[in-house]
Order: C-alpha cells, then sequence, then structure tokens
C-alpha cells in the first residue's frame, strides 16, 4: 500500500499542509498531554485562544506556548467567547501582534452561550473586516450553504461549518447540508466542531470535506493521546475513501463476491 | 497648589484598576509585572501597541489596557 501521494495537499491561502486534521488545544489535563496528543494527532495546525493575562499570575508558569512553539505548529488564533464583530476583530488584531504578524486566523463570532451557535451575521461584518485588513480568514459558520457562499464570496480561505454544537460530541447531523456546501464552495471547507468520535471524522472526509478541526472529541477521551491517533487515521482513512471513490448503494446485493459457478455437489449444466 | 503636576495615574488593566506612578510606560508595567520579555500583545484604548514602541509609550491617566496571551483553545 502506498502513502498518498505528494500531490494531496490542504491548501490555505499561500499555504500548503499534509494533516487535514486541525486540532485544538483546550481542555487537556496539562501541556504534556496537550503535547503528547498533539503529536499522536500528526496536525500541522493547532488552534490557540487569546486571553487577558492574569496581572495577579507568576508570569513564570509554564506557557501553551513553550510546548507548541511557533516555529514547529502553524498556530490558529481563534476568537471563541466572542459575542460580536468588534470583539473578534480587536481579538485576532492582538493575535496578529501577539505572533509576530501572523495573518491566519480562525474566526468564531458566538450567538449564545448555551448552544455556541454562530451568530452569522456578526461572522459576516467581522469577516469582511478581517478580509479589508489583510487577514486570511477560517471561519466557523452554520452549515447553511447561502451564508458559507457569502462568507467565500468575501474571500475567507476556509469555510467551517459546524457538524453539530460545539463540544457536543453528535457527530455529522447534518450530512444532507454539508453536501450542499460542498457542491457550492471552491475554497477548503473544514468541519468544526461536533465530532464525538473517529468514525465522525471519516463520514466528514468521505462527504469530501477537506478537513476536520476537532478539540473535546480528544481531550476528554479516556484516553486522549490514543483518541488522537485514532482521528489521524480515521481522517487519513476517510479521505482514502473519498478520493478512491466509493461503489454505489444497491438495496439488494444480487452480485456475490465469490464465483457462482463451481459450487460442489451440483449437476453440471 | 492648582498646578501641581499630578504623581499618579489611574488605568485600567485588564478590566482592573491600577493606580501608576506618571510617566510609566507600557515596557515599565509589564517589567513590573514581571511579564518582561515574554509573548504578550498590548492594545491601548482600542489600538494595537507594537512590541516595538512598548518602552516609549507612556501611559495617560484613563487609559484602558488589554494585554493577552495564547491560551488553550479550541
Amino acid at each position: 500500500m502506498t502513502e498518498p501521494e505528494d500531490t494531496d495537499f490542504l491548501t490555505l491561502g499561500a499555504r500548503r499542509f499534509r494533516s487535514r486534521l486541525l486540532v485544538g488545544t483546550g481542555k487537556y489535563r496539562d501541556f504534556t498531554q496537550t503535547r503528547e496528543a498533539i503529536e499522536a494527532s500528526g496536525a500541522e495546525i493547532v488552534t490557540v485562544a487569546i486571553r487577558r493575562v492574569n496581572l495577579g499570575q507568576n508570569p513564570d508558569e509554564p506557557n501553551l506556548l513553550d510546548y507548541l512553539p511557533p516555529e514547529r505548529f502553524t498556530l490558529l488564533p481563534n476568537t471563541a467567547g466572542c459575542y460580536t464583530a468588534e470583539e473578534a476583530v480587536r481579538t485576532l488584531r492582538l493575535a496578529r501582534e501577539l505572533l509576530d504578524g501572523h495573518t491566519l486566523v480562525k474566526l468564531e463570532v458566538l450567538g449564545d452561550a448555551e448552544t455556541l451557535y454562530p451568530n452569522m451575521p456578526e461572522t459576516l461584518k467581522a469577516a469582511e473586516r478581517l478580509v479589508a485588513e489583510g487577514f486570511q480568514v477560517m471561519v466557523y459558520c452554520s452549515d447553511d450553504p447561502i451564508q458559507a457562499k457569502l462568507l467565500e464570496e468575501m474571500g475567507c480561505v476556509a469555510i467551517m461549518p459546524l457538524a453539530s454544537l460545539i463540544g457536543s460530541g453528535m457527530g455529522i447531523l447534518n450530512p444532507w447540508n454539508l453536501r450542499l456546501i460542498l457542491e457550492r464552495i471552491r475554497v477548503p471547507v473544514i468541519v468544526d466542531a461536533g465530532v464525538g468520535t473517529a468514525s465522525d471524522a471519516a463520514i466528514a472526509m468521505e462527504l469530501g470535506c477537506d478537513g476536520v478541526l476537532t478539540n473535546t472529541a480528544i481531550a476528554h477521551a479516556g484516553d486522549p493521546v490514543r483518541m488522537a491517533r485514532a482521528m489521524r487515521l480515521a481522517v487519513e482513512a476517510g479521505r482514502e475513501a473519498y478520493r478512491a471513490g466509493r461503489m454505489p448503494r444497491k438495496f439488494y446485493a444480487a452480485d456475490p463476491s465469490s464465483p457462482l459457478t463451481g459450487v460442489i455437489g451440483r449437476p453440471t449444466p | 497648589m492648582p498646578d501641581e503636576i499630578p504623581q499618579t495615574l489611574t488605568c485600567r488593566v485588564n478590566g482592573e484598576r491600577l493606580t501608576l506612578s506618571a510617566g510609566t510606560t507600557i515596557a515599565e508595567l509589564l517589567a513590573a509585572r514581571g511579564w518582561a520579555g515574554k509573548r504578550v500583545a498590548v492594545e491601548r484604548n482600542g489600538e494595537i501597541v507594537p512590541r516595538s514602541l512598548h518602552a516609549q509609550t507612556t501611559l495617560a491617566e484613563g487609559d484602558v489596557l488589554e494585554i493577552v496571551v495564547a491560551v488553550g483553545g479550541g
């Protein structure tokens, strides 16, 4: 069996990546586990959140970036926790300063604290401003093909619809909507949110998604490092299955895999 | 003495009211809190202050600062 050919890259703006699994860095036991899980996932792109420093905290406490050096990983700052375009834009300007001019970002503008469903009007407003300011915007959005198209037309470099609610682990609840998006969008479509286990990631990739972003499914697994490896394998398997092209579904399979002739004990025709 | 130069100024840093000596720069504020040389980003009154300008940016009465780091998140 050969490895996936060198030409199969995930292209985001001007950059190419071999791994199609993007992982978050939240909810792990400690930074050592974070690092081990990310190594096992094979992810090249890892999301980080931007938060106020704790003025009372000892600044010599370990820092996430000591474990995930920006030279080694592509850090994808997010706007998690932002509820308005204004907050999201300010957060990503700070992220760009923090990461020395880095412009690849994940925009998410939330609509409510219970469902973490995106607020699409604010998302669109933020995306427009960020693109105008030179950011390469990967955008978390509802699985609505019209919103996805608007975001693509604005110049977002990746469309990231939810598969189900953030942190729910409910899997791909509406594959048909994902399909509508995949048929209409030319930039990469990355499922963001809702993946619960490896098969969910494989299903997303088999549908033709360009990548999967997950955090909780790995961090809250019984053994996060093992689940990170499972996710890597699932994304690779799903991608290969998509590229191979699955057989058509048939209600009846009157076409067994073994020969129809030569069964013992039968009269020769 | 109405003409006396104020000796202190009050800023809001990460939502917290801080009283600082007049003339404090952003670099001095970061150093006093142990954040000198760490990877942080600073916004002052809604505008980014690039790292290269921390040493020459003097805080003014009523400034609102946000100082951030990268943390784990999804």
